[in-house]
């Protein structure tokens, strides 16, 4: 067995580098997960709509989201747009990417969370003299929340984790930047240990605080 | 000179290739990642805290670091140690792990579904421990499974794309390399995604439809 020797320091010199790729994978995943709740929000009422054209279009995105790897939707806005000349810069591609695939899951997660309030607290909260957007905003909403904060963390999450495939089109993400570290440096390994252990610790760190959120706003009441 | 030429028929073995081996790596990926969260799930199920707190440990660096990190890291772990490993299995024992730690979820609320009180009848009816699980647990347990089951597998065939990241020649790399040659980017990425989806897409259908009939 060769013996492989460790050379840590490299590491720590460029250490400065790998955390603002850690910055960009944060700011990718946290842009893209805004943008898709917004989709989303609109993509789960044009399904639940009555109108057979709206409710088909969003199905074709929710599927198409669901139902495709991420590295070929990131392909498709890299490659695909390129041959009609809308070239974008690997960071646009893979929060293109992100943002589509988050706003096909979390329509469903909306749509389910939603579909999950018997509508008869909507009629019991009318028939208390609330109006229609108080009946929503006190009984409805809050609940709905309440169910779709786990999956919408663990969204969240996923987000991070898959924006580290930014290393296939040259984004400087935390894992493009470890790539272009180690190709200059040749201490691979020590690179991509470090790069595992900083999305560890950036999964761990957000489940935390999503935690603590948590606590402060249900004030332990999440079902 | 014309550096690049068209896509054409000679080219169909090339992407059956990539679809055979997407397929194959992925059905073992699936069997593999099964086998293995079947023992683990029963092992966090009905193990003591020590137990599940090393098995969580584990499972949860599976799951918090990047697949296509796992894999770059794997790979050039075994080549630096001295027995590089070839794409094909050095992807498979990493997509199976990565498999199996979903599946230990899967399996482990499986089993936990299974009352207490119906294995304790079992137990008291004369059975032995080992009957109990094979003749209650397991049956009982494994009926509720199968959605989030068919759930884990469709996400591994989609995942099973990023092994084409140390060099293994599935579907999406084979794409790729057509797409540098002909330059019809286009087409041959919408092929490939058609692919994806009509696979993809009617078992998570047929996982919808299990999931109502349950509920029902």
């Amino acid at each position: 067995m060769d013996s492989y020797n460790f050379h840590w320091n490299v590491v720590w010199d460029a250490f400065p580098q790998l955390l603002g790729g850690a910055f960009t994978t944060l700011h990718v995943s946290v842009l893209s997960m805004l943008v898709g709740i917004v989709a989303a929000v609109f993509l789960a009422l044009g399904k639940m709509s009555n109108s057979k054209i709206l409710s088909f279009l969003s199905s074709i995105w929710i599927e198409l989201s669901r139902n495709t790897p991420a590295l070929f939707l990131i392909y498709m806005a890299y490659f695909g747009l390129g041959a009609y000349g809308i070239h974008l810069s690997p960071y646009l591609s893979v929060f293109a990417a992100l943002v589509f695939v988050n706003g096909g899951y979390l329509a469903e997660t909306f749509r389910g969370g939603f579909q999950s309030i018997p509508p008869t607290q909507y009629n019991a909260a009318r028939s208390l003299g609330m109006n229609s957007v108080q009946a929503y905003r006190h009984i409805i909403l809050p609940q709905m929340f309440r169910r779709i904060y786990h999956p919408m963390t663990n969204q969240f999450i996923w987000s991070i984790l898959m924006s580290s495939l930014g290393i296939l089109v040259g984004m400087n993400d935390l894992s493009g930047e470890t790539q272009r570290l180690q190709s200059s440096s040749f201490r691979t390994l020590e690179f991509f240990i470090v790069a595992a252990a900083m999305y560890y610790v950036i999964a761990k760190l957000v489940l935390f605080a999503a935690h603590l959120v948590s606590k402060r706003v249900f004030k332990g009441e999440l079902s | 000179m014309n550096l690049f030429t068209p896509i054409s028929w000679n080219d169909a073995g090339f992407i059956l290739t990539g679809v055979l081996n997407t397929v194959y790596i992925s059905v073992i990926a699936i069997l593999v990642g099964t086998i293995l969260g079947l023992v683990l799930g029963f092992a966090r199920a009905e193990g003591n805290k020590a137990v599940n707190m090393c098995l969580g440990g584990v499972l949860d660096i599976l799951k918090s670091v990047p697949l296509i990190i796992q894999l770059i890291l794997f790979s050039t772990f075994i080549g630096a140690m001295g027995y590089p490993l070839d794409p094909f299995v050095a992807g498979s024992i990493i997509l199976s792990l990565y498999t199996m730690a979903f599946m230990v979820e899967v399996f482990r609320s499986g089993f936990d579904n299974v009352p207490h009180a119906t294995k304790k009848a079992a137990r008291s009816l004369g059975m032995s421990y080992w009957q109990t699980v094979r003749h209650i647990s397991i049956p009982i347990g494994m009926r509720s499974v199968l959605p989030s089951w068919i759930g884990v597998g469709l996400s591994v065939i989609k995942d099973s794309a990023l092994v084409s990241v140390i060099g293994y020649m599935e579907l999406l790399r084979t794409a790729e390399q057509l797409i540098s040659r002909s330059q019809q980017a286009v087409m041959i990425l919408v092929g490939v995604g058609l692919f994806y989806f009509l696979i993809s897409y009617p078992l998570s259908l047929y996982g919808k439809y299990i999931e109502r009939k349950m509920t029902r």
